[in-house]
């Protein structure tokens, strides 16, 4: 409980070490911690500009999906408007040229008709008048007759 | 228990003491009588040898922390010493406004090293004095704070630094300015030196006896319940509970009390920096 050298003992002591202190411990713990405050700060930093450009590349996804999307639905459209017009066309086509089929069917029946006509008139005119000159025998004047005989063969 | 209650306390509040013995030779004190009649130059070689080795585990843990710093992901210890730092940082920043690289520092150091040697408080009474007696040191005081001494020197110490740093921030005559024309008119200088006189003395004075008288107060109790466990089984079971109860309520005071000190020494050192217009 005397006060004794202890005192300038105990000062020089406590000298050395917050001169140590000063020197060797508080400067690297500092600039330490303040370091790993501006590396926290730009991590921080980093990661709201990657959340922000994730954003923006999300809604930009987004709006190009809209955009394909309304494209393709065009391309859709447009595809079934070809459609249905070729089919039309088609059947266009089809009906005209079967109009022209049957068309040019009946035309050949036609003749072909007209043609049988005409041989068996001329087949029947030579018939009947055979038939008549065997029943008429001699008498039948073919120039008297004649007249006679070609209304008939037109009656035929 | 060896001898009278009375020698026991005794024996607990004397410090190791190395002087001139009154044969005029050299050595340790045998009695705190003869450690008294040493006079001034005599050394409590426990105080000092407790605060010295407190001092080297607060370098070098701190030095350990600060050269294995690193920026990325901090260890256990690194926590711990960062914490301190900060704390400290920010305690003193938030009082001291000046440029000084030498208070924070001081600041952790006094924090430290003054709650190292408060927590030699809490290990048992007993323990490390009988060990020394088994091993002939007669004497072992293990809180150095509860030596005055020690908690003056380091109050001092920084009285010094306010001095130093009044006269540097103010001038020397800046700094007689300021404690004779305040805080009455200038007129009245010889009471004005006087008043900021006393207040300038009380501020290692106020610094180094609270924590002193704290300590040992709180050693002195230590030591009362000790007394207790050699008074039979219901003393003993109730100085147990005391010892307990008390040693719960003293980590309070011991950082406190650290922490009061540390304090303190920056306020006095931002007064000493202000330059006050009269």
């Amino acid at each position: 409980m005397n006060i004794t050298a202890t005192l300038i003992g105990q000062s020089l002591t406590f000298v050395v070490f917050v001169w140590f202190c000063m020197k060797y411990i508080w400067p690297p713990l500092v600039t330490m911690m303040r370091e790993r405050q501006e590396a926290i700060a730009a991590g921080l930093r980093a990661s709201e500009e990657a959340d922000k450009k994730l954003a923006d590349a999300a809604s930009g996804a987004e709006a190009e999906l809209a955009k394909a999307k309304d494209e393709a639905a065009a391309i859709i459209e447009q595809a079934r408007n070809r459609a249905n017009q070729m089919v039309e066309e088609a059947k266009d086509d089809a009906r005209q040229e079967g109009e022209r089929l049957i068309e040019a069917a009946r035309a050949e029946i036609d003749q072909e008709m007209n043609r049988a006509k005409e041989a068996l008139r001329a087949q029947v005119s030579s018939l009947v008048i055979s038939g008549a000159e065997q029943v008429l025998e001699g008498s039948v004047d073919a120039s008297k007759h004649e007249d006679m005989l070609n209304r008939l063969a037109a009656e035929l | 228990m060896a001898g009278t209650t009375a020698e026991y306390i005794q024996h607990h509040l004397t410090n190791l003491t190395f002087g001139q013995l009154p044969d005029g030779s050299w050595g340790f004190a045998g009695s705190a009588e003869e450690a008294a009649s040493m006079g001034f130059w005599s050394i409590n070689v426990d105080s000092m040898g407790w605060a010295i080795g407190l001092g080297l585990v607060f370098a070098f843990l701190f030095r350990k922390a600060a050269k294995n710093a690193t920026a990325g992901v901090p260890g256990g210890l690194q926590n711990g010493v960062e914490m301190l730092v900060e704390f400290i940082e920010e305690t003193t920043n938030s009082i001291f406004q000046h440029k000084n690289d030498l208070i924070a520092p001081l600041a952790l150091t006094i924090f430290v090293w003054v709650f190292l040697m408060n927590l030699m408080d809490l290990v048992p009474v007993d323990w490390i004095p009988k060990f020394a007696e088994l091993i002939g040191i007669p004497y072992m005081k293990i809180v150095p704070t509860t030596d005055p001494n020690i908690t003056m020197a380091m109050a001092l110490t920084v009285f010094v630094l306010i001095i130093y740093y009044s006269i540097k921030c103010k001038g020397g005559i800046g700094f007689l300015k300021e404690l004779c024309f305040h805080p009455f008119p200038p007129i009245m200088a010889p009471i004005n030196f006087i008043l900021e006189g006393v207040t300038l003395i009380a501020k290692p004075l106020s610094l180094g006896l609270r924590l002193f008288g704290n300590l040992y107060a709180g050693e002195m109790i230590f030591i009362l319940i000790a007394l207790m466990f050699g008074a039979g089984a219901v003393y003993f079971l109730f100085g147990g509970v005391l010892q307990w109860v008390w040693a719960v309520f003293h980590v309070l005071i011991i950082t406190l009390q650290a922490f009061i000190f540390a304090v303190l020494t920056i306020v006095y050192l931002a007064q000493a920096h202000d330059v006050e217009e009269h």
